[in-house]
C-alpha cells in the first residue's frame, strides 16, 4: 500500500477475504439476526384482550424475555430517532413552527409515562385486532414517550448552533438538502444525540415495568418481557425471582454499554466539534475488532453504494436552512401572516385549555381541583428536598474526584452506568425496609424519586471540575487561599453552570419518577405518600379519563413553572457569570 | 475551458445596494451603489476599514445574500444562488471536522454529482496540487492552521471555479504561514495551474492586497461605497522593499484616509453615530507612539501601522476614535497629534481619566446623554435597554449592542457613569465607594 486504501471500489465483494476478526464477529452477527427474526415474531402472536399470557419466574425465561425487552427499547429507540430528526428539523426551519412544537415538546416532557399509555393503549389494541401487536405497540409507544423529548431537544439545539460559516460553505458548493442534513447537520449534532440517547435509554429502563405490565383501565396486560418478570415477581413477593431479574438487567445493560454505546461515543469523537485534539479519549474493543473486520468493510462499501443512490435520487428536495441562518432582511408578503400568527397561536392555546377545563369539570368539582394541586405541591416539595439533599452530597464529592484526573476519567463511565440502572429495582427492598421498621411512608418513599436521576448531578459536576483550567489552580494556591475561600471563591462558581445543567435534569427526572415511587407495592402490601404521581397512578388503574387529564395537565404545570422561574433563571444566570471565556 | 458567453466581463455588478431593516420604519444601508466589473485574468482586491461592509459584498456575489438592489451578473446571468463556477474560501476554513481531508475536497464534487471514483482522482489531483499529498485521510482537527486552510483551497479549487473568491482567506494564520501559502497560490495563478480565470479577494492586509491583486478597490464605509480605484501594474513577483511598492502603499493609505476627512461631519449623527471599535490602552498606544521625539508629532499612516504591528481594520477604529475625541488628526497620509492629545499622553493616569472624560462628553454626543439621563434620575440609575431602545431607530440591534458596549468602555475609564453587567444598568455610584463586600 503505497497510498491509503483509496483504490475505489467497483465491485462489492472485489478483495475481501475474511480475516481473524471477522471469525469473533460472524457469530455475533449471525446471532443477532437469528435473535430479531425470534423475537420479532414472538410480537406478532395471535391475542385477544382479556387473554392471560403466561409468564413464569423460572430465571431460566429470562434470556428470552430480556432479549423480548431489548427489542422493545431499540423498537422504541428507531422511533425516538425518526422522531427526532423529523420534529427537530421542521421546529429548526420554521419560526413560527417553532413558536408551537417547542412549548409543546416542553409539555410532552414533562407529562409521565402513564399519562400517555391509558390515553393510547385502547387505540393500539384497537389498531391490530385479534394481535399481539396492538399491546406490543402500546408498550413500545410508551417506551418511546421516554426516551423522544430529551434527543429532539438535543437535536433540535444542534441545529441552531451549528456554525454560520459552515452553513455558508455547504450553500456555495451546492449541497442538496439531503446532503447538508447527513454530511453537515445530523454529523454535527451526533455527539449530543448519543449522550441523550443513553441517559434516554436508562430512563427507558426505569419505566419498562410500567410500559410492559400494562394496567389501565381495566385491561391487565403483562407481555412477556423483564419488567412483566418484575411486576410478578414483586406480585409473588419473590425476592429470588427479584435478584435474578437484577442480574440478567445488569448483563443487558452492561452488554448495551460495551456493544452498542462503547462504541458510538468513540466512534462519535470525530464528530466533536473541536479544533484541538483531546487526550485520555475513550477506547472500546468492540469498536476496534468492528474496523479491523472484513465485514465491517462490506458494510461500509453497501453504506456507500446506499449514500451514492439516495443523494442522487434526493438531489432536489428542496433546500432550507435553519431559522437563524437565514439572512434578515425586509420581507413584505409574509408580513401578514407574521402578524396573525401570535394572536392565532393565544386563541388557539386558550381555546385548548377551555376544552380541557370543560372536560375535566365535567366530573371534578373545584374542591377536588384545589385538592390536586395541593398534592402536585406536596410533590413538589419532595422533589426540591430530594435535589437539595443530593446536591448537598454530591457536588463535594463530585468536586473532589474531578480534581482527580485519573479518578474522574475511571468514574465517569461508572456514573453513566449507575444512571441507566434502573433503581425501581431496589423499590422492592425499600418497601420490606419500612414495613419492617414501620417507618412513615410520606418520607420514606420519597428518596425512591431520586434514586435514578441524581446521578446527573454528581455526573455534570465531575466533568466541570475536572474542566477547571490548572492555571485558576495554580493561582489559587500561590495566593495561599483557605480551603473555604477556594471553594467560596474558586470551585463552586467554577461548577455553577454544570450543576444547573445537572439539576435541571434530575429535577425532571424526579417528577416523572414520582409516578412510581409514590406508589410502592410488595405483594399485597401497597404503600402510597400522598402526591400527584400517586394520584395519577391511581387514576390511571381505575381509567378515569377526566382525572388523568387533570393530574397530568396539573403535574405538566407544575414542571413547566418551576422550569421557567427556577431552573432557567439560574442556567441564564450561571452562563452570564460563571462561564470562562 | 471554453468561454460561452460573449460578455467581455467574467462578472459584474450594476448599482449593488444592501440595506438591513433596523425597525419597522428605518432602514440601515450597508452597501450603496457598488458597480464593479471583473475581467478574465486579473486579481482583484477589496479593502477597507472593518464595517464597510465588503464581507457582504462577498456573500452577495456568491449567491449567499441577495442584494437589495441592483443586480449581480456572472457570465452575463443573474446571480441569485450559489453559482458552481463561483467557489469561497473562507476566513474561517470552513471545513467539516467530522470529514478527513479528502472527504472535505470531494465535498463540493459530491453535491455536483461526480461518480464517485472520477471525484476522488479530482480531488487527489488538487490535493497534490496544494501541497497536501499524505495528508488525505487525516482530520482537519490533526492539522496547522495553515495546511488547514490549504484544504479550504483545494475544496474550492477542485470544483475548477472560473471566479475564486477569498474572504479573508490569509488573516487567520500567523505571518510566515500566509506568506507561503499566498506564494504558492500565486504560483498556482501565474503558471496557469488552476483553471480559476479570475480572483476576487477581501482583505484589511494592505500588503497582502498589494503583494497579489492587478486591481485595489478601496471602500468607504457607512454606507459602504467605492470609494477609489488603485490599478497595480507591477510584476510579480513584487518587492515589497521596492520603491514603486511603498508608494503604492502610500496611495492607498491616501485613498482611505480620505475617508476618514468625512468625521467632522459624523459628530452631528447624534445617537446614530457608529462609534469605532477602539480600545483605550490601544489609542495610548497610538498617542505614545505619535509622542516619542523622533517622530515629532506627526507620523506617516504605514509607518505608525508597521510599528504598531496593527492592520487597517485596527488602526482605522482607532485613528477615528481618536479624531473624534480631538486627540489626533489625520490629514493626508499622515496622523498629526493636536494639543489636547499631547496633554493627555503626557498626563498621569487620574489626570488622564479627567481629560478623556472631558472630551468624552462633549464630544460624543451618546455619553453626554447617558450621563444627562443618570443626573435627571433621582436614583441615578438606568437600565441598559433603555439606551439600547433608543439607539435602535439608527441602528441594527447588533450595531446598537456593539455601540454600546464600546461607550461602556470609555465611560467606564473616564469615569463619568458605571456599569453593572449583572443589573444590566448604567449607574453614577463609584463602584469603588460601594458597600465593602460582604466579609
Amino acid at each position: 500500500m503505497t497510498r491509503l486504501p483509496l483504490a475505489a471500489p467497483t465491485r462489492l465483494l472485489a478483495g475481501l477475504v475474511p480475516n481473524r476478526w471477522d471469525i469473533v464477529l460472524m457469530p455475533l452477527v449471525v446471532s443477532l439476526l437469528f435473535m430479531l427474526a425470534w423475537g420479532s415474531a414472538g410480537m406478532a402472536q395471535p391475542f385477544q384482550p382479556g387473554e392471560a399470557l403466561p409468564i413464569s419466574l423460572d430465571p431460566s425465561n429470562l434470556p428470552g424475555y430480556a432479549l423480548r425487552t431489548t427489542l422493545r427499547m431499540a423498537a422504541a429507540m428507531l422511533a425516538s430517532l425518526v422522531f427526532t430528526f423529523a420534529y427537530a428539523s421542521w421546529a429548526a426551519r420554521s419560526e413560527r413552527a417553532a413558536q408551537v412544537l417547542i412549548p409543546l415538546l416542553d409539555v410532552l416532557q414533562s407529562v409521565p409515562i402513564l399519562g400517555f399509555l391509558s390515553i393510547t393503549v385502547v387505540g393500539f389494541i384497537k389498531l391490530f385486532p385479534g394481535s399481539l401487536l396492538g399491546p406490543e405497540c402500546a408498550a413500545i409507544f410508551a417506551i418511546f414517550t421516554s426516551q423522544a423529548w430529551n434527543m429532539t431537544f438535543s437535536f433540535y439545539s444542534s441545529l441552531r448552533m451549528i456554525p454560520k460559516d459552515l452553513y455558508q460553505a455547504a450553500e456555495v458548493f451546492q449541497l442538496s438538502a439531503w446532503q447538508r442534513f447527513w454530511k453537515l447537520e445530523v454529523p454535527y449534532a451526533v455527539p449530543g444525540l448519543i449522550w441523550n440517547a443513553m441517559m434516554s435509554v436508562a430512563g427507558g429502563w426505569f419505566f419498562v415495568v410500567a410500559a410492559e405490565a400494562i394496567s389501565v383501565e381495566g385491561y391487565s396486560i403483562q407481555l412477556p418481557g423483564i419488567g412483566s418478570y418484575i411486576a410478578l415477581a414483586i406480585q409473588q413477593r419473590d425476592l429470588t425471582a427479584i435478584g435474578w431479574a437484577i442480574f440478567a438487567m445488569l448483563l443487558v445493560i452492561l452488554a448495551t454499554d460495551q456493544l452498542v454505546f462503547r462504541p458510538l461515543t468513540v466512534w462519535a469523537e470525530r464528530f466533536k466539534f473541536e479544533f484541538t485534539e483531546a487526550q485520555g479519549e475513550p477506547r472500546s474493543w468492540f469498536l476496534a475488532v468492528l474496523r479491523r473486520a472484513q465485514l465491517a468493510m462490506l458494510l461500509t462499501r453497501l453504506s456507500a453504494r446506499a449514500w451514492d443512490v439516495s443523494s442522487r435520487l434526493l438531489r432536489h428536495l428542496p433546500a432550507r436552512p435553519a431559522v437563524r441562518l437565514r439572512w434578515r432582511f425586509a420581507r413584505r408578503g409574509v408580513r401578514l401572516m407574521d402578524r396573525l400568527w401570535t394572536p392565532l397561536l393565544i386563541v388557539a392555546a386558550g381555546a385548548s385549555i377551555v376544552a380541557l377545563a370543560r372536560f375535566v369539570q365535567a366530573e371534578v368539582s373545584y374542591a377536588e381541583i384545589g385538592h390536586v394541586f395541593l398534592l402536585g405541591l406536596w410533590t413538589g416539595l419532595r422533589v426540591m428536598l430530594l435535589i437539595a439533599l443530593a446536591s448537598v452530597i454530591w457536588v463535594p464529592i463530585g468536586i473532589w474526584i474531578g480534581l482527580r484526573p485519573k479518578l474522574a476519567q475511571r468514574a465517569q463511565p461508572v456514573v453513566i452506568f449507575l444512571a441507566s440502572f434502573p433503581a425501581n429495582l431496589l423499590f422492592p427492598l425499600a418497601v420490606t425496609a419500612i414495613i419492617q421498621y414501620h417507618l412513615n411512608p410520606e418520607i420514606w418513599l420519597s428518596p425512591l424519586m431520586i434514586l435514578g436521576t441524581q446521578w446527573y448531578i454528581l455526573f455534570n459536576v465531575i466533568g466541570a471540575a475536572a474542566a477547571l483550567p490548572s492555571d485558576l489552580r495554580e493561582v489559587a494556591a500561590n495566593l495561599g487561599l483557605s480551603r473555604w475561600l477556594l471553594w467560596r471563591r474558586l470551585l463552586l462558581p467554577a461548577i455553577f453552570p454544570a450543576y444547573v445543567t445537572g439539576g435541571l435534569t434530575a429535577s425532571g427526572g424526579a417528577w416523572n419518577a414520582s409516578v412510581v415511587a409514590e406508589v410502592v407495592s410488595w405483594g399485597s402490601t401497597t404503600l402510597t405518600a400522598t402526591g400527584i404521581g400517586s394520584y395519577i397512578a391511581a387514576q390511571t388503574v381505575a381509567g378515569d379519563h377526566p382525572r388523568i387529564a387533570l393530574g397530568v395537565a396539573v403535574m405538566s404545570l407544575y414542571v413547566i413553572v418551576l422550569n421557567r422561574s427556577l431552573w432557567e433563571r439560574l442556567y441564564i444566570f450561571a452562563r452570564q457569570r460563571f462561564v470562562f471565556t | 475551458m471554453v468561454d460561452k458567453t460573449d460578455s467581455e466581463f467574467l462578472l459584474e455588478l450594476h448599482n449593488v445596494g444592501k440595506t438591513f431593516a433596523a425597525t419597522e420604519a428605518n432602514a440601515i444601508t450597508v452597501l450603496q451603489h457598488i458597480s464593479l466589473q471583473i475581467r478574465p485574468g486579473e486579481i482583484v482586491a477589496l479593502v477597507g476599514r472593518s464595517g464597510c461592509g465588503k464581507s457582504t459584498l462577498m456573500r452577495i456575489v456568491c449567491g449567499l445574500t441577495k442584494a437589495s438592489s441592483g443586480q449581480v451578473l456572472y457570465r452575463g446571468h443573474k446571480v441569485t444562488k450559489p453559482e458552481s463556477g463561483i467557489s469561497l474560501v473562507f476566513q474561517t476554513f470552513a471545513l467539516f471536522p467530522w470529514l478527513n481531508v479528502l472527504q472535505n475536497v470531494e465535498l463540493g464534487l459530491e453535491a455536483q454529482g461526480v461518480p464517485r471514483e472520477e471525484r476522488r482522482k479530482r480531488a487527489l489531483v488538487a490535493i497534490d496540487m496544494i501541497g497536501l499529498d499524505g495528508f488525505e485521510s487525516a482530520y482537519p482537527k490533526e492539522l496547522s492552521g495553515g495546511m488547514r486552510q490549504r484544504v479550504g483551497f483545494a475544496r474550492a479549487l477542485v470544483v475548477n471555479p472560473d471566479l475564486l473568491l477569498m474572504d479573508e482567506a490569509f488573516s487567520a494564520l500567523d505571518v510566515p504561514t500566509s506568506e507561503t501559502l499566498r506564494n504558492d497560490l500565486l504560483d498556482l495563478w501565474l503558471e496557469r495551474r488552476i483553471p480559476t480565470r479570475a480572483i476576487v479577494m477581501v482583505s484589511h492586509n494592505i500588503e497582502e492586497a498589494l503583494l497579489m491583486a492587478d486591481r485595489i478597490i478601496v471602500l468607504d464605509s457607512n454606507p459602504g461605497r467605492i470609494k477609489a480605484e488603485v490599478p497595480v501594474t507591477m510584476k510579480h513577483p513584487r518587492d515589497r522593499e521596492s520603491h514603486a511598492f511603498r508608494q503604492a502603499i502610500d496611495q492607498v493609505y491616501g485613498a482611505m484616509t480620505a475617508v476618514l476627512g468625512a468625521s467632522p461631519m459624523m459628530r452631528a449623527l447624534g445617537l446614530g453615530h457608529r462609534l469605532p471599535d477602539a480600545g483605550i490602552q490601544q489609542m495610548l498606544g497610538v498617542l505614545d507612539a505619535l509622542n516619542q521625539p523622533a517622530a515629532g508629532g506627526s507620523v506617516d499612516l504605514s509607518e505608525l501601522a508597521d510599528e504598531l504591528h496593527l492592520e487597517v481594520d485596527d488602526l482605522f477604529p482607532l485613528l477615528e476614535a481618536l479624531e473624534l475625541l480631538d486627540f489626533a488628526h489625520t490629514v493626508d497620509r499622515r496622523v498629526e497629534l493636536t494639543n489636547h492629545g499631547k496633554g493627555f499622553v503626557e498626563a498621569d493616569i487620574q489626570r488622564r481619566k479627567m481629560v478623556f472624560g472631558e472630551h468624552l462628553l462633549h464630544r460624543v454626543p451618546l455619553a453626554a446623554h447617558i450621563r444627562r439621563v443618570l443626573d435627571e434620575r433621582a436614583n441615578a440609575r438606568a437600565p441598559r435597554s433603555r439606551f439600547l431602545r433608543e439607539m435602535e431607530d439608527f441602528l441594527t440591534e447588533d450595531e446598537a449592542e456593539r455601540v454600546l458596549d464600546v461607550i461602556i468602555d470609555w465611560g467606564r475609564y473616564a469615569e463619568i457613569f458605571a456599569f453593572d453587567t449583572h443589573a444590566d444598568r448604567f449607574s453614577l455610584e463609584n463602584p469603588g465607594e460601594e458597600k465593602v463586600e460582604e466579609a
